[in-house]
This record gives structure tokens, sequence and C-alpha cells, in this order.
């Protein structure tokens, strides 16, 4: 038992990081109410597939013989390290493969965005079996290629330089937990390699302007040392954009909305504590001009300590 | 280790700033860029220039304008005065966009039109297509789906309309030699560079005036659009100083009369057939099938009918109709020969070997559905270089109805080429190919891209020779994004641009006869 005990102290697992796979844009890292020790590190790969054969072109929901489901591999390199006490941060860097299942268009791949985000634990109140933790953090994201994002629906990503930041509250009862969380994500304008192109008018630039999104993002379940098992919901909102036109191709500044609802589940193994296996299911339940995507994820994740401290910190999923 | 935590804070810190200080900008148009128009030449002897179907301005009736003493002119004068003691900043904002030129404006305005409506009909739930009809153009599919051949005759219906109007205005203006109202008047100001041109009637209308009456016919759905950029810049004029309204009636009231010419002959020039009908688009495959070669089919779910088929029976405008057969190339390599199968392995590797420098050519050039179409590609490359040169409204329009008609008998001739040939793309051929931008729904030989874009580059080298080899480089870049991008094969290309270029040389011809000259 006293082993058992000393044996958490010393680990803890985090790094289920949900960064990028186009869609699902937010970092999941950036959105829970976990952190991890000052002077720990992180690493982890995240192996995500996602697909749609529905989408929405505006708010028409169809299908397209041209495209039939168009499918997105990703691997993503993460790695957390506990900068301070309530200091955590976290970097990533996903490489992405896109294809059609029919019609004639060549898939896309190659690394996309690189990105970095910093958690800061602001204040914790705990009351009885209650605890109340509030969370900021800021993300910046920049491509890593020189991608095209003018290549919809196969593009890796936007191509554009993101700031979001997010306040996150999380909430624990028992064994119980809710984590709700807002942001912010400012997105720069971006060039694409024509110099004139139609939104709603047509615009002679090679320069597009994207619209900046807001997503707020809902987590709900139980949470135990070791396990942590979780409902999520997600709305990311543009806030601007245009329509797709019907039959028209996708452009990246279109209005881009997204309903998502999923399962998270992170687990990690009380004989090796260092190691963090995760799993996840994100389902699009509703959108505009976007896929009806449904993405299944897969991480592990490694966690040591880079210096031998004689008081390890005692720290889990639920002491936090 | 507390050192390192600081060099990690310090980096992330930077990465914020870089990711948050490189964040929005209003997008600059470099259209919105283009100085007010402010011809070094006014090309006072446009009305001897020769005319697209004009054959006689005094057929056209232009009323003798009211005397400078009139009431009426007064009126007119005070009208002008009394916009010009208040004007808002949104009233200054369209004196400085139209101030850039008539012609110029009309045309990105047509751009706009072309590409909004490029857009190919959503299928039945039968799997079939509908189409649009101009008889009811508010229906899906909206009239009309203003693809490649349909926008290249758009093109140039509305620049030679604007054209022959612009002609026969000098007549009218030699005619009656009026005055411009800052001259007549020195308490109205001209908030644009003053022009030594007779202002009655007035050229900014007589080209909205020509290019409403076409673009309505063109473009049905769009009638009020179209009507609200006319009347903003008969306002531009009178607030700029520049006409009074009586010129500007006159001048709108001239430029209709010569655009029902043009329109007449849109009406009987055979592109409303030019869709066909299934036994027409059966009769393709079979006569195809019985010449040994492997004939075109749509790639597209479900199958889409052959984007216009009778195309090549429309009538041109530099050449008869005997002559498309003429300059029709010789047959593409047999579908069955070694040398197309070699020729279907090189897109093949192409698609395989796709690197980011040839995907930014293909996508550059695309010019797809939702685009201006590859015409207006050229449309927008010549306005940047017009610009520089400062011409006259006339020269303006000149220059632009040479690329346009050069624009659509390259469509004509191509088309015709497409159809008699039926031929399959590579892509059909071989399903391992993968294209970098969507797969065009017609046969493969030879490369519209490479018809437009030389016909286009040979007459606009004609028109500014100092340019050297710049639009003749542009078109190979054009022809080759199409290679690049796996949609054709290198003799699709090679030959698309040498019967572009014959066709260009059309308009050479024409515009070495026409009397403006060269202009530089």
């Amino acid at each position: 038992m006293i082993s058992f005990y000393k044996a958490t102290k010393k680990c803890i697992l985090i790094c289920a990081c949900l960064i990028g796979s186009s869609q699902f844009a937010s970092a999941q890292m950036e959105n829970d109410g976990i952190m991890i020790p000052q002077n720990y590190l992180c690493p982890g790969l995240m192996y995500s597939h996602s697909s749609w054969t529905n989408y929405w072109e505006g708010t028409f929901k169809r299908n397209n013989g041209n495209l039939g489901t168009v499918s997105s591999n990703e691997y993503n390199l993460m790695v957390t390290y506990g900068l301070a006490k309530n200091l955590i941060a976290t970097a990533g860097l996903p490489y992405i493969k896109t294809n059609a299942s029919a019609g004639t268009l060549e898939g896309q791949k190659g690394l996309q965005d690189i990105s970095l985000n910093i958690k800061w634990k602001a204040l914790q109140i705990i009351t009885g079996k209650s605890k109340f933790s509030f969370f900021a953090s800021v993300t910046g994201s920049t491509p890593i290629s020189n991608y095209s994002a003018d290549y919809e629906p196969l593009a890796l990503g936007s191509h554009s330089r993101n700031f979001t930041a997010r306040a996150v509250v999380d909430y624990v009862f028992g064994k119980y937990f809710f984590t709700g969380s807002g942001a912010y994500t400012n997105r720069s304008d971006i060039t694409i390699d024509r110099n004139s192109y139609f939104t709603t008018v047509l615009i002679n630039s090679n320069q597009v302007m994207l619209p900046n999104m807001s997503n707020y993002n809902f987590r709900t379940g139980y949470r135990s040392k070791y396990f942590i098992a979780e409902a999520i919901a997600d709305i990311s909102t543009s806030l601007g954009g245009f329509d797709i036109t019907k039959n028209n191709m996708p452009f990246p500044s279109n209005r881009m909305n997204m309903t998502s609802v999923g399962a998270n589940l992170r687990y990690r193994f009380k004989s090796f504590y260092n190691l963090e296996l995760t799993a996840s299911d994100q389902y699009v339940t509703s959108g505009r001009n976007m896929g009806q995507s449904n993405m299944i994820m897969g991480g592990v994740s490694y966690i040591f300590s880079l210096k031998s401290d004689k008081k390890t910190p005692q720290i889990n999923y639920y002491k936090n | 280790m507390k050192n390192y935590s600081t060099y990690i804070r310090l980096f992330a810190l930077s990465f914020f700033v870089l990711c948050f200080a490189t964040c929005k900008k209003d997008i600059v148009d470099r259209s919105a860029k283009y100085p007010a128009l402010n011809p070094a030449n006014e090309d006072l002897n446009a009305d001897t220039w020769k005319t697209v179907l004009v054959t006689d301005p005094t057929v056209f009736t232009v009323n003798a304008p009211d005397a400078t003493n009139s009431p009426a002119y007064v009126a007119d004068l005070n009208e002008i005065k009394g916009y010009q003691r208040n004007l808002s900043t949104s009233q200054l904002a369209i004196i400085k966009y139209w101030s850039a030129g008539a012609v110029l404006r009309w045309n990105e305005i047509l751009r706009e039109l072309v590409a909004k409506h490029n857009l190919p009909p959503y299928q039945n739930p039968d799997g079939s297509y509908p189409a649009p009809s101009s008889a009811n153009p508010f229906a899906y599919p909206q009239f009309p789906f203003s693809n490649p051949p349909y926008a290249a005759r758009a093109y140039a219906y509305v620049s030679a309309a604007q054209y022959d109007a612009l002609v026969t205005a000098y007549h009218f203006k030699k005619l009656y030699n009026r005055s411009a109202p800052y001259v007549i008047d020195a308490n109205v100001q001209a908030l644009i560079p003053k022009s030594s041109l007779p202002s009655y009637p007035s050229e900014d209308a007589v080209v909205s005036g020509a290019s409403v009456e076409v673009m309505k016919l063109l473009f049905p759905t769009e009638i009020a659009f179209i009507e609200q950029k006319a009347a903003e810049e008969k306002l531009y004029r009178i607030m700029a100083g520049a006409n009074v309204r009586g010129e500007l009636d006159a001048g709108e009231s001239l430029g209709k009369q010569v655009a029902d010419l043009f329109t007449a002959r849109a009406r009987t020039d055979k592109a409303g057939a030019a869709i066909g009908n299934q036994a027409y688009w059966t009769q393709l495959q079979t006569q195809t099938a019985a010449k040994g070669e492997q004939y075109w089919i749509s790639l597209e779910s479900p199958k889409r009918p052959p984007m216009l088929p009778l195309f090549g029976k429309v009538k041109p405008f530099l050449f008869d109709t005997a002559t498309v057969a003429a300059i029709r190339p010789g047959p593409p390599y047999s579908t069955n020969s070694p040398e197309f199968k070699q020729a279907v392995d090189e897109v093949l590797y192409f698609s395989q070997h796709a690197t980011r420098e040839n995907l930014q050519q293909v996508e550059f050039w695309a010019d797809g559905v939702g685009t201006f179409t590859p015409p207006g590609h050229w449309n927008a490359i010549a306005a940047d270089e017009f610009v520089k040169q400062n011409y006259s409204e006339v020269r303006w329009a000149r220059n632009l109805a040479l690329l346009n008609m050069a624009e659509m008998d390259a469509a004509i001739v191509c088309w015709d080429t497409k159809y008699f040939y039926f031929n399959p793309r590579p892509t059909q051929v071989n399903p391992q190919i993968k294209t970098l931008t969507g797969i065009p729904n017609f046969p493969s030989y030879s490369s519209g891209h490479s018809n437009f874009s030389a016909a286009a580059a040979t007459i606009l080298t004609y028109l500014l020779p100092d340019r050297g080899t710049k639009f003749t480089d542009l078109a190979n870049q054009a022809a080759m994004s199409r290679l690049y991008g796996a949609i054709h094969t290198r003799q699709d290309v090679e030959v698309g641009l040498t019967t572009g270029a014959a066709v260009g040389q059309y308009a050479v011809l024409r515009a070495q006869n026409d009397g403006a000259g060269t202009g530089n």
C-alpha cells in the first residue's frame, strides 16, 4: 500500500492532447482541468483518423460523388513540460494525410502547424468534497510547411497563424467533475496561390481574411487517480465568413461552424505509472460549411521528471 | 534547470507575439489602387476607327444638346454645384472608384458576375442534371452557368458593344463639340483629371448604357445590381463635375441603341443551342467509336452531359464559320497508339510527382468553378497592364474588344476541336492519374487553357510590344499548368497553344487595320 502511494506520487499522465486534426482545431490540453508537476516532461504521440461523407454546403446537407468519403489521418507529436508549479507548456506538431475516396482529386500530405500552449492554474478553491479550479491559457500556432490552404476540402489546414485565449473552470465533486471553457481565436490573413477570388464579391488580391473563431467546450464524467472517462460537447463558431454557394467549391474563409459530441478515456497502468493511454471518439452533430466527420483518436504518452527530486510532488488526475 | 525554464518562457513569449502580431490586415484589392484615368492621348480620331457591328453612326438618334445658356443646362450645372457643396466620404469613394475608368470598371463588374455564376448545376434526385433556362432565369439552376465558353462570349459581346458605342459617341462628340461643365462654368470643380474631349454625349454613360443592355441579356438575374452600378456611375460623373445630366442621358441612350445591334446578334449566334441534346451526346460517342477511337466520358458522378458540345457552331467575331473548320488542328494521337500511351504515362508521372511549385502553378491558373474563368484571368492580366498605359476610354474599349473577340473565337475553335475528336481525358484512360484541380467536364484535345492563353498572349503582345515575351511566357505557364495538374497531355497543351496563337493572329490582323494604330 505504501509503495503504491509512492508510485502514485511519482508520476502522472497527461497529454491527451487533441491538437489539430483539421476540423477539431482546439487542443484538448488547453480545455481540460489537468496539470503536470514542475520540471516534468511528457512526450506523446497521437494518431487520429477522421472521415466524412456528408457535408453542409451552407446549411444544405449533401454528399458528393466526386469526393466520396473524405478522410484525414493525423500523427501528432506532442510534448508537455511543467514550467512552474501552476504553469505548463504543451507543444504539438501534426503530420496529416488527406484523401478522397472518389473523384479525381489528389490527396495532400505533410506537416501542418506547430502549436504551443501555455496553461496557468490561476486559482483553486476547496470546500469539503468540492473543488473549483480556474485556468487561463493561450495557444499560438503557425504553419511549418508551405502547404496550400486553397485546396479545399483536401487542404491540410487554413495555413493561418492563430492565437487563442481560453478561460477554463473545472469543478470536481468526489470523483465526478465538470469542466467548461470558452475561447476566442484570432486568425491571420493568409496568402493563396491565385491573385483573384470570389467570396460574395470579387477580390483582386492573393490575401484572404479569415474569420475569427469562438469555441465552447464542456466535459463531464468520472475522474480518479488513474482513469478519466468523460463525455464532451464542443461548439465552434466562425465569427464571419460566407456560405459555400450551391455546388461550389469550399474556400478557406467560409463560415465554418460545428457542434460535436464525443467521449474520451484516459488510463494509466498502476504498475507502470509513466505511461498513459488515451482513446476518444468525436462526432459532428451539426455544422455549416463543414464535413460531418467522425474522428477516432488513440494516443500514448510517457511522463518523467527532468531532475531527481528528493521530494516528489504528489500529483494525479484526481488531485489536480 | 531554472535557466532552462527561462529560455522556454522567452521562447513561448516570442512565439505568441509572432502568432498574434501577424493578425489581421484589411485586404487591399489591387484594383482599388488604380489611379484616376488621365489619358496621355484622347484619340480624337476615334470616330474613324473600324467598328465591329456598327456601319453608320448617323442611324442613331442623339438629339442636339441644350444650349449652354438654356435654363435646362443651368439647372444641370446647379445639380453639380449642389452635390459639390457637401460631398460625403462615401460619395468621394464613389468618385475615386469610377475615376479609374468606365471600361475598366465594367470589365471588373462583368468578371465578378462571371465568377458568381460559374457554377455547374447540382444534380436531380434521379442523377440527371437540370439545365439553366434563359426563359426562367431565377429557377434553379439560375441562368446562366457562366462556364468558360459562355464567359468568353460574354466578355466579347460587352467589350465589342462598348467599343462600337464609344466610336459612335466620338462621332457625336465631334458633331456637337460641347465643352465640359468645368470649362463652361468656373464654379464647377473638376474632381478628376480634366479632359479636352467634347463632353456630349458622355463617354462614361455610353459605356454604361451599352454594358447594361448587353449584360441584362447575359445575366438576367443581376439586372437590379447592374442598374444600381450604372446609376452610381452617372452620379459619379455629376458629383465629379465631369458631365451634366443631359450629357449622361444622351450617352446612355446612345449606348443602349448601339447595344441593340449586339443583343440582336447574340440572340441568333447559335450559343443558345450549344448545350445540344441526348441524341447528339450519344451521336458523339458512336461516331468516335466508329473511327476506332476511345471516346470521352464524363468523369463526374453522376455523369454529367458534356459542356456546350455545339459551342463550336457559334458565330465568331473575327472570321467566318468556314474558318473555324480550317483552323481546327489535325487529330490527336490515336487512343490505341503507343504515342498516346506514352503521353498519358507522362501525365501519370506529373500526378505522382506533384511538387509544391507545380501545385502553385496549377492553382494560379486553375480558373475553375466559381472563378472568372481563363478568359477572365486574361482580362485581369490585360487590365493590370492597360492601367499603366494611360489609355483613353475608347482605346481601353478597343483593346479589350480585340482581346475578348480573340478569346471568344478561341473558345469556338477549341470547342469545335474538342467535339470533333471527342478525345478522352488522361484520367479516364488511366484512373491512377489523380488531378491537382477539378477535372473539366468536356473532352481533352486540345487544352482550353492553352487556346485561351495563346490567343490572349498573341494580341496582347501585339498591343504592348515593349512587354517582350511576358505574355507568351505567361501563356506557356498557363498551358503547362494543365500538364502539371494532370488534366491534359503535353500534346493537348502544345496543340492548344498553336491553335490559340492562330486565332490571336486574326485579332492582330484586325488591330493592324482598324485605324487605331498602336497607341504607344
